[in-house]
């Protein structure tokens, strides 16, 4: 009976062994991941009493400070995202056969990727902060007279997280770039392209899907920066980011139809700038990345 | 000639790029360290006097062994549950072709590549509802919600390497399923296993969002303390908190220094080319 029911719905393939084995993974994403995502969605359209539906949204967006923190996040992701992609490329493009030091190199990426923002948060408030080596360093070798001021404000939070996401966004590059089929880059040099056009013509469109999607998820761990945002710049103004005014809201005010709304909102701008992103890669790339993969 | 120069030129900002970066990395390491061993340090190249009582401080201050625990009990359940759930799912998605298939897979990278502050509020908010929040179950629950398709597709590719006519010549010669799991996949899995559970660890250990969202004052696990600890500078010796930090320093250290062994560092990071 069952086993028909699955044939009239085409799972041919999918018996019920395989569906058990499947069960309690999707149980899980459903009643951890999607139930309180909506369950959140439907908290944020549930006002105060008397208040029209869209509220929790309209009271954000309305009132200047807390919709200034939009703004404020996205002067922190763009920046930082295309810094990260500008260093990524043509650093993973030029360790794609491999380089000398290469395990070194690349433990040392790991590192901060590995050890996150708190402590790299941590860590360049010492180094790089009024007292740390960095400026004892500048100050005696003449440079500079007073400390630079690098940390608790826009350029701490803009070295904290770049540390992080540099390395995450280049290693994601670099295992993309050695994927490429080697011998495409050998033909073009024997049909007599220079390496400038090697790099121009032939990889970078090779690379460019890669490069959209790198660029999209950074740009999207970016805009949910907080940990950063707080302990290395100024949560209570230049710095005060959307994810730190949805957290306050929950667990600072209680307020979580609010909380969430904020949540939404924050989901809804990465969401539309994915869409930009992917239908850019669309218009320009088309079909440059069949058959490159070596698996 | 022109040309030999100018990929000269370039190899040089290339190495000078990643050598700055590895003196940061290395500055921001080890800053924190000497502040860790320091008695007092305030503007010279080192401090005048090193002393290891920080450590002791930190010990009790910041209620070190129940930290550890609440770590430890988190990861090791984060791991054990996440693998017991992920295994069957990541066989299914080696071995089976249905439709939709390709739908659920998106279901499944999308906690990997939402970001989690983005969920966590929701998350905690439906956590503190059913009372799981601020419990180490809840912080359990919260980061398997990544941790399990993160496992499914670092399970699937070992599952297809399996050649499938070995399990065809088992079930030809009478073998059962139980039989066949016992005998032919799990040994054969038993690398993947390790790479997968091991990277489980390394992220739950180092997992800030959802632990910080979920957990309670009594269920902070070793970063969370941190955080707290660096958020609060000023009221505990800032020697204490750098003590702190390299406790987890350290933990995280060795756990990724046996990961390097097994998985290159291009595969830690989220693989482009799956897609």
């Amino acid at each position: 009976m069952l086993r028909s029911y699955y044939f009239r719905l085409g799972f041919k393939n999918l018996d019920r062994m395989a569906l058990f084995l499947l069960l309690p993974s999707l149980l899980f994403l459903i009643i951890f991941f999607l139930y309180p995502f909506f369950y959140g969605l439907i908290l944020s359209f549930t006002p105060e009493k008397g208040k029209p539906i869209y509220d929790n949204f309209y009271v954000f967006l309305t009132d200047d400070w807390q919709r200034s923190t939009i703004w404020k996040t996205i002067r922190l992701a763009i920046p930082i995202t295309i810094l990260a992609i500008l260093w990524s490329v043509p650093l993973a493009y030029t360790m794609r056969r491999g380089i000398r030091f290469e395990r070194v190199v690349t433990t040392f990426l790991i590192l901060p990727v590995s050890l996150g923002t708190v402590l790299i948060a941590e860590g360049v408030l010492g180094f790089l902060g009024g007292n740390g080596w960095f400026n004892q360093f500048l100050i005696n070798i003449g440079l500079i007279e007073e400390p630079l001021r690098l940390t608790y404000n826009y350029i701490g939070v803009v070295i904290g997280l770049f540390l992080k996401n540099f390395p995450f966004c280049f290693l994601m590059l670099l295992g993309y770039v050695s994927g490429i089929n080697p011998e495409i880059e050998n033909s073009a040099r024997i049909l007599g392209a220079s390496p400038r056009q090697v790099f121009w013509r032939v990889m970078l469109p090779l690379m460019a899907p890669g490069i959209t999607i790198a660029f999209a998820l950074v740009f999207v761990l970016d805009f949910a920066v907080f940990p950063t945002a707080i302990l290395l710049g100024q949560p209570a103004d230049a710095t005060r980011t959307i994810a730190i005014a949805a957290y306050q809201m929950a667990f600072e005010h209680y307020d979580m139809p609010k909380a969430s709304a904020i949540a939404m909102i924050m989901a809804v701008i990465q969401i539309i700038f994915l869409a930009i992103i992917l239908a850019f890669r669309k218009r320009l790339y088309r079909g440059t990345s069949l058959g490159i993969a070596k698996g | 000639m022109k040309v030999v120069t100018r990929k000269s030129l370039w190899l040089l900002a290339f190495y000078m790029f990643v050598f700055g970066f590895i003196i940061l990395m290395f500055g921001i390491i080890s800053h924190v360290a000497v502040s860790s061993l320091a008695k007092v340090w305030f503007a010279t190249p080192l401090p005048p006097g090193f002393t290891t009582k920080w450590y002791v401080f930190a010990y009790k201050e910041f209620q070190l062994p129940h930290v550890m625990y609440v770590t430890v009990a988190v990861a090791a359940g984060v791991v054990f549950i996440g693998l017991l759930i992920s295994f069957p799912a990541a066989y299914v998605f080696a071995r089976k072709d249905f439709p939709g298939k390709n739908y659920l897979m998106i279901l499944y990278l999308l906690p990997i590549l939402v970001p989690q502050m983005t969920y966590g509020i929701p998350l905690a908010t439906a956590f503190s509802k059913f009372r799981i929040a601020g419990s180490i179950l809840g912080i359990i629950l919260a980061n398997l919600v990544p941790m399990i398709p993160f496992g499914i597709f670092i399970l699937t590719p070992f599952f297809e390497q399996i050649d499938i006519s070995i399990e065809s010549s088992a079930r030809i010669l009478g073998a059962g399923r139980l039989r066949i799991f016992q005998k032919i996949l799990l040994p054969l899995c038993i690398p993947g296993m390790l790479v997968a559970g091991l990277l489980m660890l390394i992220q739950t250990v180092a997992n800030f969002e959802l632990s910080f969202l979920v957990a309670g004052t009594e269920s902070q696990t070793l970063l969370i303390n941190l955080y707290y600890a660096i958020f609060a500078a000023g009221m505990r010796p800032i020697y204490a908190v750098d003590a702190m930090a390299v406790i987890y320093m350290l933990l995280v250290m060795s756990l990724l220094l046996i990961i390097l062994r097994f998985v290159p560092p291009t595969q830690m990071v989220f693989r482009l080319d799956r897609r």
